[in-house]
């Protein structure tokens, strides 16, 4: 079990936040810090969806665009718009979203642990769906999100 | 007395003790005759077993005791140098390494080491069996008497003089009472044939009946020994145990080896815990993370000062200029300090391949002989702790796959002993570290075979993939099968992981190979990760900052100057043709301005190529921090990391190696 897995057992935090309408949930143990946009440098050569890096208190952070990464269009910048920093096998990691909505509990019976298969493209970068009444929360598999191997292969 | 406060220090000193052992082992082998060498691994190990004495460990105060012994039948001449004793005391070292461990982990454990001691013990007997020595020497200890350098001298004098030189041991009954008078008398009657050189214990031991019931002399006189012992023999109480003669010519090995004789001796026997040669006397052992937040702090003083810097600049407050000129030089020298304090000699690494080279090549029956060069090179501490393993995997690659047997070399006309050279210098900012072998090299061809029939080229680019574009392959993963290894020098397993390991480093590396002349591997790795002065340069919007060790000049180009060699561009800078490459299009940055009327040409080095980098602006050259970019955006070719400025601004620095 990686850090990045969710606990299924009882009741789980979530970090909800918007990205293109959809709303995405990360377990709260694994954000760090929410910011506001900073200036982002951008790195030649890198995967189009690494906006670059910024300043994160002295350490250089990359920022993953996640409008790119979960291939939802492009992304324009508001008031609103944040970078979730998360740290992904204890490495700090930005990500940036349209809006950090709230953080709710979510009681784990109400998770589907499996993505539907064909629903989504993205499949498999999502441990679950998360319902509330209406709301579907579709939470994150950050290993496989920020799968540091293939993403390595990729840049070389 | 509680000693686990002592444990890590223990375990530090004792680690250095095994690598010298380890080290000096090695140089003897090679060297039997050296004698300094010997005398330090006695020391090293005598050390070694008083430390582990104190601390309570009886199983290594064991094991290094019994090492001890067959060591000092090596020193007395009495065992000689042979691989088979050398590989038993490698053994012992490593046995003893294995105990440390445990000491670390969980306290002493039992461990198996009585074969070892077994092995010891044979050697002892080896030595009686081989030895030479006369009628008397089995009842002499093993142990020489020490002699100082006007004794030995006395010895010689007496000896050209036609004296005889007698080693007399005396024994008395163990009830004699009054045991001073004994000896005494046994003084008196020996001066009347000749004078004493010297006895053990000493005079004034003897005079307060200090000793057991035995004691040695050495003796100068003309008379034969027969007379001497029948006057000896007269004293009531009075046995000889042993008499000899002494060659006078042997002494002198034996009075270097007198020095750690006396550390030998009851009275010091009190272990130290700083080593012989007392050089880690001025020395500090301090925790690298403590030095990695001390880098980091003064790593933040310098982005602060630019930061003052440009506070400064821009509301022209002079004296506020003045007063970080000042500091600049202060945080100069303490970044410098800082730096230096962090620099390791790289022998550190090296010191285990030796030992290494000459278990492995024992193993597979080669004949290698191994020369390190540049053990001196200092590198940061960082990469020093990181370059090993890759380091290990090319050795033993050489070793297995690249050196060919004794008798495939002398088929192929080469010299029977193959030659394997590890060798770190400097060049620029870099440390270069080279493997060099002269074995059978790689098979280019069957590079080229297995490259296409494992897919990592099609049929059609066959035609066009060069040497060099090939060798890279053998650093790609998934290249080592079993098949290539036994077929091609099989360089490439596990190659992929040295490659992306010295990557991590931001360092890079190269093969060099030529069919039957041998490999060479090129590793190139940054002096240090932390502070370096760097150009900033502006491309469109973007500023850049380029290592200034890379840099040999900046001049600027007008547009209309700018030529083209088979579409190169390239200008003519005093003479010279040199070819421009725009960062703008190499990096892919958005055009932004039109063109200037006067571009900007960072001119760097690439390996013996020059080449100017079109830019912008030259921003200015200033200290930077070197930051990594971290795991996820590691080994982007041409960025060497990142670096935030004094506005707060990230801004990547460029390796000019990879740029393009």
């Amino acid at each position: 079990m990686s850090e990045g897995q969710v606990n299924f057992k009882d009741e789980i935090q979530l970090v909800v936040f918007s990205v293109e309408k959809e709303e995405y949930g990360l377990e709260i143990s694994q954000v760090q810090e929410i910011n506001r946009l900073l200036p982002i440098t951008r790195v030649p050569r890198a995967p189009a969806y690494i906006e670059g890096v910024i300043n994160l208190r002295g350490n250089v952070v990359p920022v993953v665009n996640l409008h790119s990464r979960l291939k939802l269009g492009m992304r324009t910048n508001t008031d609103r718009t944040r970078i979730v920093v998360v740290r992904a096998q204890g490495i700090p990691v930005g990500l940036i979203v349209d809006e950090v909505l709230e953080v709710l509990c979510l009681s784990s019976s109400a998770v589907e642990p499996h993505a539907m298969p064909g629903v989504t493209s993205n499949a498999g970068y999502l441990q679950g769906v998360g319902k509330i009444n209406e709301r579907l929360i579709l939470l994150l598999d950050l290993d496989s999100l920020l799968n540091l191997e293939e993403l390595g292969e990729m840049v070389s | 007395m509680d000693l686990s406060q002592y444990m890590d220090l223990f375990l530090a000193e004792a680690k250095e003790h095994l690598e010298s052992l380890n080290e000096n082992l090695l140089k003897l082998e090679e060297n039997p005759a050296d004698h300094e060498v010997l005398n330090e691994i006695f020391r090293s190990a005598h050390t070694l077993k008083g430390m582990a004495a104190t601390m309570g460990f009886e199983q290594i105060t064991e094991l290094t005791h019994e090492m001890e012994n067959a060591l000092t039948l090596l020193k007395e001449g009495k065992l000689y140098v042979t691989p088979e004793v050398i590989d038993v005391l490698l053994r012992c070292l490593d046995a003893l390494d294995v105990m440390m461990k445990d000491l670390r982990n969980s306290g002493e454990q039992p461990f198996p080491y009585q074969p070892l001691l077994g092995k010891l013990q044979d050697l002892s007997k080896l030595s009686w069996s081989k030895s030479d020595l006369p009628s008397h020497a089995e009842q002499l200890p093993p142990k020489p008497l020490e002699f100082n350098e006007y004794e030995i001298s006395v010895l010689k004098a007496a000896e050209n003089s036609k004296y005889r030189v007698y080693h007399i041991k005396i024994g008395l009954s163990p009830d004699t009472i009054m045991k001073s008078v004994r000896a005494f008398m046994v003084f008196r009657s020996l001066e009347e044939y000749g004078q004493i050189i010297k006895c053990q214990p000493p005079v004034q031991d003897l005079e307060e009946e200090q000793f057991e019931d035995s004691f040695e002399v050495v003796f100068v006189s003309q008379a034969p020994p027969e007379t001497i012992s029948q006057a000896l023999e007269k004293i009531a109480e009075v046995r000889v145990l042993a008499l000899q003669e002494l060659n006078t010519k042997k002494l002198e090995n034996q009075q270097i080896g007198s020095h750690q004789d006396k550390i030998e001796s009851p009275g010091n026997r009190a272990p130290s815990f700083s080593s012989g040669a007392g050089r880690t006397l001025r020395t500090v052992r301090v925790d690298i993370e403590r030095l990695d937040n001390l880098m980091n702090l003064v790593g933040e003083l310098v982005i602060n000062k630019t930061r003052l810097e440009q506070i400064g600049l821009t509301h022209r407050i002079t004296d506020l200029l003045e007063a970080i000129e000042q500091m600049g030089r202060l945080t100069t020298d303490l970044q410098s300090l800082v730096m230096k304090v962090r620099m390791v000699p790289i022998e550190q690494v090296f010191n285990r391949f030796p030992r290494m080279v000459r278990d492995l090549a024992r193993e597979m029956g080669k004949d290698v002989q191994f020369i390190m060069e540049g053990k001196e090179t200092e590198l940061d501490r960082t990469v020093i702790d990181e370059i090993g393993d890759p380091l290990v995997h090319l050795i033993r690659n050489a070793i297995d796959h690249g050196i060919e047997s004794p008798e495939e070399r002398v088929q192929a006309g080469k010299e029977k002993t193959a030659y394997l050279r590890l060798a770190a210098y400097h060049e620029g900012n870099n440390v270069i570290i080279e493997v060099e072998d002269d074995g059978r090299g790689i098979d280019i061809e069957k590079v080229r075979t297995q490259a296409i029939n494992k897919g990592f080229f099609t049929e059609k680019e066959r035609e066009y993939l060069d040497d060099n574009a090939l060798l890279k392959v053998i650093f790609q993963p998934g290249f080592s099968t079993a098949d290539v290894v036994t077929d091609i020098s099989g360089r490439g397993v596990g190659l992929d992981v040295v490659k992306s390991k010295i990557e991590s480093l931001n360092g890079s590396i190269e093969v060099e190979t030529k069919k039957k002349m041998g490999t060479k591997v090129k590793i190139s790795l940054p002096l240090t990760l932390a502070i370096i002065q760097a150009l900033l340069v502006s491309v469109g919007h973007e500023q850049y900052a380029i290592p200034l060790s890379s840099i040999d000049e900046t001049t600027f180009v007008l547009p209309e100057q700018i030529k083209t060699v088979q579409n190169q561009e390239v200008m003519v800078l005093r003479g010279i043709v040199l070819p421009l490459v725009r960062l703008q299009r190499v990096l892919e940055v958005s055009m932004t301005t039109s063109e200037n009327e006067e571009l900007y040409v960072v001119v760097v080095r690439k390996g013996e190529h020059r080449i100017g980098l079109v830019v912008d602006l030259l921003v200015g050259q200033q200290d930077i921090v070197i930051k990594s970019l971290g795991k996820l955006l590691t080994g982007i070719p041409g960025i060497a990391g990142a670096t935030i400025l004094g506005n707060g601004e990230v801004s990547l620095i460029l390796d000019v190696n990879t740029l393009f």
